[in-house]
């Protein structure tokens, strides 16, 4: 028996994505239906009872999020989605967008009328444009339906999604900047504060989620909070959709109970990643993206929720798990993640724009024998520390937290090759 | 075929009738300007966006020319340059790079007869890598335009370069 579990990707493969009633045959429509019919507080009190936790990567709880922003008493408000899934390893989101639209519309029109808000924004990565071409017919259809456009459904309540893309900018998922780029304008991040609850879109309240994060609340809704709490972990409710890919045998994203699955286990069973391929060894894995933790086999019997991560000193992130085997170097892997860094970094801020390129060159550095030496590791561990600290977004503070993870797991790749330890042919070790 | 870059030549690419077409099918709508430039960019041919249709964007939105160029640079999907009519951008990131997408590379380069970064004489081919363009379930994998070819192997590189070069979009299904 298979332990996935299928809420958010009900109907996946049978339902074609873009017709409306293939989706309300799954019971689809009706969270909208209560959510123009219920007050506000009562559609946010299940959110929070459910303890559905934001699935881009923060983890913010979304029920806290919506209540703030229903606080504010300043209009327009206005809602958007966060689509640009930028994070390597993370493909989640790709499958709803484009597989599942019509689940991640409705939970964003039940956020517009919760909000009565004066419109929605989903921002869709560039790389994803045969994607958006088909997330607008989708749009489309649930126009002719009447559960967007005008007067929905009779309530009096207007209200659309307009799809805005990106065009290649990882930073652009940091929210501040992705409502900044959503103005047309360069997506560079925003000082905080203010709260994009406050000042937000065009300066005005808005609410910002990721794609699972707005296909989950229907879910919650139709299921009522409890229920949808006790089917994940008791400080995170519901399901999450993991994206496995690396040196897996079955790649792919795969939906569980959060708090129901250990990493091991969605590694090596074979109804999830079914282990390394071509008879290799696990090495390590790296979880939510490349800002998240790496780990080695130690880990692999932590359970996959955000509290028991956590407590491993890991985290969920965006929901990659990405393997590598043991012909995978350690140092050559945090190369590839420093570059990719250097070259994301938007500039704005001297500790993630310098720091990364810093971190880049003494990983390098450590490849040759002899090149650096113990007060060179020192620095290095300095300069991680400065970044997290110093960082003026979410990217840079961050983009060492798989350096700090690597070197804790695998001390000896980082050692090896420094002069005080080839004085004494440790080379081999 | 010339090798001469069409922005020397003098020419706008696409015509001015075309970019303006494309702005007015986004509303002039500044908030667009990514997506009405993306479409230019695909539609000039070459894959870059021409100093002219920049210039015309500026003017229809009323927004500066150096906040277009800003936004051209920032981005980068975009090029103010001329590439291939086919711009082939193989996966770099780690998921991709540690299931062997160096050589799928060093294949690209092959069939294509250019470097990594380099547009070929007859402007059919740019090779380049990109940040990762979420298949990773399917490395290593490359995006050409709206395309995106996973597993890829080969004779995969092989079938996928002869039909871009052929214009055959038929013969790629299943690619
Ligand atoms: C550099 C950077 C990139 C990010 N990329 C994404 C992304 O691609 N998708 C996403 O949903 N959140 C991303 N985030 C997180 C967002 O800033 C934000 O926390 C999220 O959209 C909030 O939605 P949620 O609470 O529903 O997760 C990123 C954050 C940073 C700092
Ligand atoms: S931390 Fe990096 S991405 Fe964020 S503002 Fe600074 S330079 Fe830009």
């Amino acid at each position: 028996m298979s332990r996935e579990k299928r809420l958010i990707t009900r109907g996946l493969g049978e339902a074609r994505p873009e017709s409306v009633s293939d989706y309300e045959k799954l019971g689809g429509f009706a969270a909208l239906k209560k959510a123009l019919e219920l007050p506000p507080e009562e559609i946010i009190a299940e959110i929070k009872k459910a303890k559905l936790l934001g699935r881009g990567g923060a983890a913010y709880p979304a029920g806290n999020k919506w209540e703030h922003l229903l606080r504010i008493p300043e209009r327009p408000k206005y809602v958007v989605c966060n689509a640009d899934e930028g994070e390597p390893g993370t493909f989640k989101d790709k499958l709803i967008l484009d597989k599942l639209p019509l689940r991640l519309v409705e939970g964003m029109a039940v956020a517009g009328a919760v909000f009565r808000a004066a419109g929605g924004y989903i921002y869709v990565r560039g790389e994803y444009r045969a994607i958006q071409k088909r997330f607008q017919k989708a749009l489309g259809s649930a126009r002719e339906a009447n559960y967007l456009g005008r007067n929905i459904l009779g309530s009096g309540f207007d209200f659309d999604i307009e799809i805005v893309s990106g065009a290649g900018a990882y930073v652009c998922g940091e929210n501040s900047a992705l409502l900044n780029s959503t103005e047309g304008r360069v997506g560079r991040p925003r000082i905080k504060p203010p709260h994009l609850a406050e000042v937000g879109l065009f300066q005005k309240p808005t609410l910002v989620n990721n794609v699972e994060t707005f296909a989950s609340v229907p879910l919650v809704l139709e299921m009522g909070g409890r229920a949808y709490l006790e089917l994940g972990h008791p400080e995170s409710g519901g399901t999450k959709l993991v994206c496995l890919s690396g040196h897996v045998k079955r790649p792919g994203v795969y939906e569980i109970p959060l708090g129901s699955l250990t990493l091991r286990e969605l590694i090596f069973d074979s109804d999830f990643g079914d282990g390394v391929p071509g008879g290799g060894a696990f090495k390590f894995g790296h979880l939510g993206g490349q800002s998240g933790p790496i780990f080695s086999q130690e880990k692999l019997d932590a359970v996959y929720s955000y509290a028991d991560l956590r407590k491993a000193g890991l985290s969920v992130g965006s929901g990659a798990v990405v393997v590598m085997d043991s012909s995978v170097s350690v140092l050559a892997y945090l190369k590839k993640v420093a570059a990719f860094f250097v070259h994301e970094s938007c500039g704005k801020c001297v500790p993630c724009r310098e720091g990364n390129r810093a971190v880049l060159k003494r990983l390098s550095d450590l490849e040759i024998p002899s090149a650096l030496s113990r007060s060179d590791l020192e620095d290095l561990a300095n300069i991680a520390a400065a970044m997290s600290r110093a960082s003026f977004c979410g990217l840079g503070q961050s983009a060492a937290t798989h350096l700090k993870t690597a070197w804790k797991a695998f001390p000896a790749e980082f050692e090896r090759n420094l002069r005080e330890n080839a004085a004494f042919g440790a080379g081999a070790r | 075929m010339t090798k001469t870059p069409d922005a020397e030549a003098g020419f706008c690419r696409p015509s001015e009738e075309r970019v303006l077409e494309i702005l007015d099918s986004y509303g002039n709508d500044p908030q667009q300007l990514i997506a009405a430039l993306l479409d230019i960019q695909e539609a000039s041919g070459r894959n870059y966006v021409d100093r002219r249709a920049a210039e015309l964007a500026s003017a229809r939105l009323k927004v500066p020319l150096t906040q277009v160029y800003e936004i051209l640079t920032f981005y980068s999907m975009f090029a103010t340059e001329p590439r291939g009519r086919c711009v082939i951008e193989l996966c770099e990131s780690a998921p991709c790079h540690f299931q062997e997408a160096e050589r799928v590379l060093s294949w690209f380069e092959n069939a294509l007869d250019v470097k990594c970064g380099e547009t070929d004489a007859d402007g059919v081919f740019t090779l380049s890598r990109t940040s990762c363009v979420g298949a990773c379930d399917g490395g290593p994998a490359a995006r050409v335009g709206d395309e995106v070819f996973v597993n890829l192997t080969r004779d995969k590189v092989a079938r996928l370069v002869k039909s871009l070069r052929e214009d055959d979009p038929a013969s790629r299904e299943g690619l």
